[in-house]
């Protein structure tokens, strides 16, 4: 046909593919906004879930017997130095300051995983006490949200790791710049949703 | 059209960008001391006993919780009018609206569901027209 003879003509294959990608410059940003207010529909079902079954004690203990505010009080504070920390690395990101923004990202990290460590210990100690998420509805929703809020603080350290290792070997470039701001927004909702967590399952579930 | 907005925003969009994500030493330290506050107060009032009515500390707790939400989207995520052209706030504003439809009609369905289901409503309501 035609276009055989046009190819034969520039002796150049074809290509059925695109060289560049067709994104928005900050594409990502939005891209990765619109996911964090997906997660927010997860977050809103286990609050609703909360919500209905968080007097559910089934005869069991109820949630000012099992939950200790001791500890929610050092979780939250872990949780909320943690957030501002991260927002210190980006603005040392900012300056171009590689050594500043390791040093907060390691910060942010740290306090991270001992909030994830000390809500396993939490968990553990619940379940060793015979409060595990099998004893009543109450103790299902509180362990399936507060997990799964843990689990994303968890998957947000693992990819902090990640991004360090990858700033300490590349340093800032374009995709670890656009990746380290997608992460810090993950980071900042996290603690947002916590907000939720200590506010409604913790203290107004200790009042129920 | 996609390529003249594309190339508009590679050319102007990155500086506007890096501002409007950035925020500043202020905002963050100016973030952390008002949820510092709104967090304190719950706390004092559940442990410290601080309350009269669990009505009203709970409505409270649930006021300031809002608060300190709307401090951590303005101070730490730094959504306003014009970051990413409005599309953010937009997506949150749904995302807001869509929340309060899940939460309040969960609610309101299961505790109108609970109240039917008592004994006493039972026998008061339901016995009459069916069975006889």
């Amino acid at each position: 046909m035609n276009t055989t003879a046009v190819d034969i003509a520039s002796n150049q294959p074809r290509e059925y593919f695109c060289r560049t990608e067709p994104q928005a410059h900050n594409g990502s940003l939005l891209g990765f906004w619109f996911y964090l207010m997906n997660d927010c529909f997860i977050f809103s079902a286990l609050f609703a879930c909360v919500a209905v079954f968080g007097t559910s004690f089934a005869g069991g203990p109820t949630a000012a017997e099992v939950l200790d505010l001791n500890g929610l009080a050092v979780n939250t504070a872990l949780l909320l130095v943690s957030s501002v920390t991260f927002g210190f690395a980006m603005l040392a990101m900012a300056r171009q300051d590689k050594r500043g923004t390791l040093t907060w990202l390691a910060v942010s990290g740290v306090l991270a995983a001992v909030f994830v460590g000390l809500e396993i210990h939490e968990f553990v100690g619940m379940i060793a006490e015979g409060a595990g998420p099998e004893r009543s509805a109450f103790l299902s929703t509180f362990f399936t949200l507060v997990g799964t809020h843990g689990l994303h603080v968890t998957l947000g350290v693992l990819w902090l790791i990640v991004l360090f290792t990858q700033v300490v070997r590349f340093g800032f470039t374009e995709a670890n710049v656009r990746r380290l701001r997608c992460l810090s927004m993950f980071w900042h909702f996290l603690d947002l949703v916590w907000v939720g967590v200590f506010s409604y399952v913790y203290l107004i579930g200790v009042l129920r | 059209m996609s390529q003249s907005s594309s190339s508009h925003n590679a050319a102007a969009g990155h500086g506007d960008g890096m501002q409007a994500h950035q925020g500043s030493l202020r905002s963050y330290l100016t973030g952390f001391v008002l949820a510092a506050i709104l967090t304190i107060i719950p706390f004092w009032l559940v442990m410290g006993h601080a309350f009269s009515s669990t009505k009203v500390a709970t409505f409270v707790i649930l006021a300031l919780a809002v608060v300190q939400i709307f401090v951590h989207v303005i101070y730490f995520l730094h959504l306003d009018f014009r970051s990413e052209g409005g599309w953010n706030l937009m997506a949150f504003v749904f995302t807001a609206v869509m929340l309060v439809v899940v939460l309040g009609a969960s609610v309101w369905v299961m505790f109108t569901e609970n109240a039917l289901m008592m004994p006493a409503q039972m026998n008061s309501t339901m016995s009459v027209p069916i069975s006889r």
